[in-house]
């Protein structure tokens, strides 16, 4: 019944989707390990990232994968300075009012978007979408293509980045141990800006790869960030391989499940297997225990 | 015994509103008020006062809601039976949820998020299930009689769900009051210091998660049987999770009437906005209940009623020091 070379095209699809979940996943992932939080606006920030690539394109005719360059920083910025100016003074060190705030900015920023573009949603056509390379068994759309390249540059950057420079190692030492860093003259709260603003930069790259292929609507971010959610408990809370690795597989796995199941009913695949990680080991296949 | 009077007081001044000639409009603004509230006294039992943060409230506002519209509905089950069987439904999901994470040993983000799951997937499963009424939702037969729960006027809706706040704000005054409130307080407080000290943490909150669902339940049967309509955009949906930790946050964590006083400024700084905007504004009742969530955990964080308590200890305390010095 069903063709090789349509369950090999699933397979190279889910990966190229995947990857994208990834970049997704990895700055949730990076958030938790340094702030040790769940950053619940991390859905409602790709909205909007994913808006400010709409109106790049539409309104000044920026290409997407250009307005990465212009997106990664300016959003960098606004995570920062979220997290210094508004979650870390309003939430007095308390765990659970870092949540409640970020479920609050989640609330707002979807929201307000929805009072100021509506219901409606959004495409765009670049010229060169439907170009791409025909491998014989399958096809590769360009676009999805460009993304799924991106996506490694980036965490092969992030991963140099936290591996050999002194902010890097600032981050991981933050992460290991808050008070002795502090100690060691580490400005904690710069840090953890810091990390806000790095999570909410992949979210910006992972709008733009996203807004060639995907139409963008004020709910548009949710559903990459349940898929999120679920790669990062797969893949280990606080782990960037684990979020690479679990980004392609839950790809692959929703790819093949759609092909079986149908939309809708692939969509509850992946929350039960979500519920059923969370409950059987919530540490994740790469993570450490808790 | 002072406490419940003061609940009994509130209770008898709410009760009177009605006779007060106000209109159709004031009354179901306070209804629709009230089963927020009790809703977020639901929530206020688990994450007030037992520091367990659910982010999917929904889940048992939503069964309630649904086991009531579709046993009616469908099977022809007497209204005050399906109300509560809805109830109890809610206590269930309660158990089942509980049961699973609190065994888990998930904690602050991961119990947030497992709820959160947890409504999703409810919401997903009750859009595509036959039973549920898939995308159509659940329709219940408008029979105005009180044998099926169903009032001539919103008087009566009125009472009916101010008796159901009443009751839950009784049960909340003696949870504070009793052995298993403090043991619940104390878990919130730091649970593997209450567990050290003999208090069986998992059992305390599991029973917690039970009461707290079946309250919140209550609230979406309510809403049932005064709507007569219910879909899973409505049951499960992310506002009703997010109003029901809104009000006792705003209100105050972890207090009796903290839910109360929040659902009833929450409404009206809701409705102020849809006024001022002037009809069509979607999302931004709900972008002002966002800034007011960070606003109260930034400036006060022990919300209103804690803001209360702070101003009635200032006056005392300004009032003998002035008795000090002219003494």
């Amino acid at each position: 019944m069903l063709s090789p070379a349509i369950l090999t095209a699933a397979v190279v699809n889910g990966l190229l989707t995947g990857a994208v979940y990834a970049l997704i996943a990895l700055g949730l992932t990076l958030v938790y390990g340094v702030l040790h939080i769940i950053n619940f606006a991390h859905g409602a920030l790709l909205t909007a990232a994913m808006f400010a690539a709409y109106f790049a394109y539409r309104v000044l005719g920026i290409d997407p994968y250009f307005a990465v360059l212009l997106l990664a920083p300016a959003f960098f910025g606004i995570g920062y300075a979220l997290q210094r100016f508004v979650i870390g003074p309003a939430s007095h060190g308390d765990d659970r009012n870092m949540l409640l705030v970020t479920l609050g900015l989640a609330v707002v920023i979807e929201n307000a978007l929805l009072f100021a573009f509506r219901a409606d949603t959004r495409t765009i056509n670049l010229p060169y979408a439907l170009n791409g390379i025909d491998l014989g068994f399958a096809f590769l759309p360009l676009p999805r293509l460009i993304g799924f390249v991106t996506v490694f540059v980036v965490t092969l950057a992030l991963w140099l980045m936290m591996s050999a420079t002194d902010t890097g190692r600032a981050i991981r030492a933050v992460a290991k141990e808050k008070l002795g860093a502090e100690l060691a003259g580490i400005d904690v709260a710069h840090i953890y800006a810091v990390t806000f603003g790095l999570g909410t930069a992949c979210v910006a790259i992972a709008a733009c790869l996203l807004i060639p292929s995907y139409y963008v609507n004020p709910n548009a971010g949710n559903a990459f960030v349940l898929v999120a959610f679920t790669i990062v408990v797969l893949g280990g809370m606080g782990s960037v391989l684990g979020a690479l690795i679990g980004g392609l597989v839950i790809g692959v796995v929703e790819s093949l499940s759609s092909l079986f199941l149908g939309e809708s009913l692939g969509q509850i695949g992946i929350f039960l297997l979500f519920i059923a990680v969370l409950l059987v080991r919530p540490s994740g296949l790469f993570g450490a225990r808790a | 015994m002072k406490e419940f009077g003061a609940v009994a007081i509130v209770i008898i001044a709410m009760a009177v509103v009605p006779l007060l000639a106000v209109s159709n409009v004031t009354l179901n603004f306070l209804i629709v008020a009230l089963m927020i509230a009790l809703a977020g006294q639901g929530w206020n039992v688990l994450g007030g006062y037992g520091g367990q943060y659910s982010f999917g409230h929904a889940a048992f506002f939503g069964t309630g809601a649904y086991v009531t519209a579709v046993l009616q509905a469908r099977y022809g089950v007497n209204a005050w039976i399906a109300f509560g069987l809805g109830i109890a439904a809610g206590a269930l999901i309660g158990a089942i949820v509980g049961g699973l994470t609190f065994r888990s040993g998930l904690r602050g983000s991961y119990f947030a998020l497992v709820t959160l799951a947890f409504a999703e997937v409810l919401r997903i499963l009750a859009s595509v299930a036959p039973i549920t009424g898939a995308g159509v939702g659940t329709l219940v037969k408008l029979d105005l009689r009180p044998a099926s729960l169903q009032f001539q006027s919103r008087a009566e809706f009125y009472w009916m769900i101010l008796a159901l706040v009443a009751i839950a704000l009784f049960v909340t005054q003696l949870i504070e009051r009793s052995r298993f409130g403090v043991w619940l307080v104390a878990v919130r407080e730091n649970e593997d210091a209450a567990a050290a000290l003999g208090v069986n943490a998992m059992a305390v909150k599991l029973i917690a998660m039970i009461i707290s669902g079946a309250i919140t339940a209550a609230a979406g049967c309510f809403y049932v049987q005064y709507f007569l309509f219910i879909d899973s955009g409505l049951a499960y949906g992310t506002w009703m999770s997010i109003e029901a930790l809104l009000t006792p946050i705003i209100g105050g964590v972890g207090t009796v009437f903290g839910p109360l006083l929040g659902a009833l400024v929450v409404r009206a700084l809701g409705q102020g906005a849809q006024l001022i905007a002037g009809g069509e504004a979607p999302g931004l009742d709900l972008v002002i209940y966002g800034c007011i969530l960070v606003l109260i955990i930034w400036f006060a964080p022990r919300g209103l009623m804690g803001g209360l308590s702070r101003l009635r200890n200032r006056l005392l305390f300004s009032a003998s020091a002035a008795e000090a010095r002219h003494g």
